[in-house]
């Protein structure tokens, strides 16, 4: 009961943020879309950072942890510290420069000036909506399955079906409505206020709930001597080319479209220093606990010395959840809670606005022209098509059986495959529009096929030839635009001229 | 300048990402941490060090143009 209350004041708190960065939106879909390129330093770093830690970083990665112990956190987190960094400065600063240059609001805005391709955008959109649809199960299902898990028996008599918990039906329903009304009230500007509220709220919780069951274990030694042994090492757990084909997997934030729109916010080339500096620490200040509190889920107990924490055959989603439930109390739980809820509406609200400009810059203003609709009917139909992705996205978390972890590796497997075509468009002149579609239809072509042999995600150790699916898919994205465009015809002068015109 | 210096620690880091010599070292540093975990967290703060430099030293030249032009418009 204490829980559910702390993290409805936390949601009334974001309610009240949403309202007044609404008194500073300028009523323009330049400002509703890209904030009207103002953002700095700080508020881009955490919006930036917000935006790439969701329930994968913290339900999912405490799961993982408990499932394959600590190498969770050298397969994704750390070499994401070096290659997010990566992206931000190879991928994310040109971008900005040739954005604010050319005025785009949209990665296909992008793709199409470069490539000279109208089409290429309608061939892109339902792939990276598609992409993004998995991506927002991620961040409700996460939502859902931890205050199902946390407020177990809290409330008997209304919930009988779920044991008295709050059904995840009904978190993931008010979560995407709180997150609606902020994103509805302000834009990308919301966004990016909400997403650096959301950001020092999950740390500080984060560390919280580190502390108080660590505390409940009998102190940090005691927690990790009774964690299973096997779980301390990789050897078992991951071999060494899953482990090295993993690190493709953190290129995908150079194609995420909320992230090219963060991107774009930035108010100078100066604003994205400090993202690439402190993103790093600040993926190690939100895994290790969670890592951590993963691995110690592996031998914990109850006060009484005996009762697991965690029962046997309990789903990876839920061990975050029953941690904090089982060991904290109820107010420090709430918190938590609360915290966990902000990590992951930090990343949907940046979904949410990234996907209504997609549906509104690329296939409705494109295809019926820039005169056509006002800038508030704009507004409105960004607003309509997002409420149906989310609609869309809802109706799925009802039937939705994986693991939070292995979803969110499909996804952005999916967005990884697609690097590729990003980095030849930027930094190669010879990639054509010929190869731009190559390299999109053969990305999404071994996408699916291998997500359709891996029995749709359901199978979490499919593997091909021993590497991870999304290395094949890169190497055939990469073959694609390379093999393609050597074979034909090559961009304007023009073309060229605008995008290589510096040295980007 | 810029391009030379992250590539090269790009790859640096990248190999000592592949941490084989631990995969099956079980030592608990200070009786918390597992020296795989210990070693990706040393990881980690290299890698925001290597940030830390090419933001000092490797700044793009490109960008300083794209902020000066942008400020005399």
């Amino acid at each position: 009961m204490t829980q559910t209350l702390i993290v409805v004041v936390y949601l009334i708190l974001l309610l009240v943020l949403g309202y007044i960065s609404s008194r500073l939106f300028r009523g323009n879909s330049n400002d509703y879309f890209v904030a009207s390129r103002s953002i700095g330093p700080l508020v881009l770093f955490m919006s930036i950072f917000g935006t790439t830690m969701t329930a994968f970083a913290m339900v999912g990665s405490t799961g993982e942890s408990y499932r394959v112990g600590i190498a969770t956190y050298g397969k994704v987190a750390s070499s994401s510290a070096l290659i997010h960094s990566a992206c931000f400065f190879l991928v994310g600063l040109p971008l900005w420069a040739l954005g604010k240059r050319n005025g785009f609001h949209t990665q296909i805005e992008f793709f199409r000036a470069r490539f000279e391709s109208s089409k290429l955008g309608y061939l892109l959109f339902p792939i990276l909506v598609g992409l993004i649809i998995p991506y927002l199960l991620v961040g409700l299902m996460g939502a859902g399955s931890v205050m199902h898990g946390v407020t177990r028996g809290a409330f008997p008599e209304i919930f009988t079906s779920t044991g008295g918990a709050v059904p995840p039906w009904l978190t993931m329903l008010v979560i995407s409505c709180v997150v609606l009304y902020y994103i509805f009230a302000g834009g990308v500007r919301s966004a990016a206020w909400a997403n650096t509220f959301q950001t020092c709220v999950f740390i500080v919780m984060g560390f919280i709930a580190f502390v108080t069951i660590s505390s409940k274990l009998g102190g940090m030694q005691a927690a990790s001597a009774m964690a299973d042994p096997g779980k301390a090492v990789r050897a078992g757990n991951l071999t060494e080319m899953q482990f090295l084909s993993y690190c493709f997997i953190p290129l995908s934030v150079g194609m995420f479209p909320h992230l090219f729109q963060n991107c774009l916010t930035a108010k100078s080339a100066k604003s994205f220093r400090l993202t690439l500096v402190a993103h790093p620490i600040a993926i190690m200040i939100t895994w290790i606990p969670c890592i951590l509190i993963g691995l110690w889920a592996t031998g914990a107990v109850m006060p009484d010395g005996v009762t697991p924490v965690i029962p046997e055959g309990t789903s990876p989603n839920a061990v975050l959840g029953m941690m904090v439930g089982k060991l904290a109390t109820p107010i420090i739980g709430g918190l938590v809670t609360a915290g966990i809820m902000a990590a992951i509406m930090s990343s949907l609200d940046s979904q949410f606005v990234a996907v209504g400009t997609m549906f509104t810059k690329d296939i409705v203003v494109h295809f019926f022209g820039i005169d056509r609709f006002s800038e508030k009917q704009k507004v409105l139909l960004a607003r309509g098509f997002i409420c149906t992705i989310v609609f869309v996205t809802y109706l799925f978390t009802l039937a939705e059986p994986r693991s939070v972890f292995s979803l969110g590796i499909w996804c952005f497997s999916g967005f990884a495959g697609l690097f590729p075509l990003v980095f030849a468009a930027i930094y190669w002149r010879k990639a054509t529009k010929a190869g731009a579609y190559a390299a999109v239809i053969g990305s999404a072509l071994s996408w699916f096929i291998l997500f359709r042999e891996s029995d749709y995600g359901a199978n979490g150790s499919y593997l091909v030839g021993g590497v991870m699916p999304v290395a094949v898919i890169f190497v055939a994205c990469a073959i694609c635009m390379v093999v393609v465009s050597l074979f034909t015809q090559a961009p304007s002068q023009d073309t060229l001229d605008k995008f290589f015109k510096k040295k980007v | 300048m810029s391009k030379g210096v992250v590539i090269t620690f790009m790859l640096v880091l990248f190999v000592l990402h592949q941490d084989f010599w631990l995969r099956d070292d079980a030592t608990l540093i200070l009786g918390i941490l597992p020296i795989g975990l210990a070693y990706h967290m040393a990881f980690t703060a290299v890698a925001a060090i290597a940030w830390l430099v090419t933001v000092r030293f490797a700044w793009p030249k490109y960008l300083v143009e794209e902020e000066n032009e942008g400020n005399e418009q």
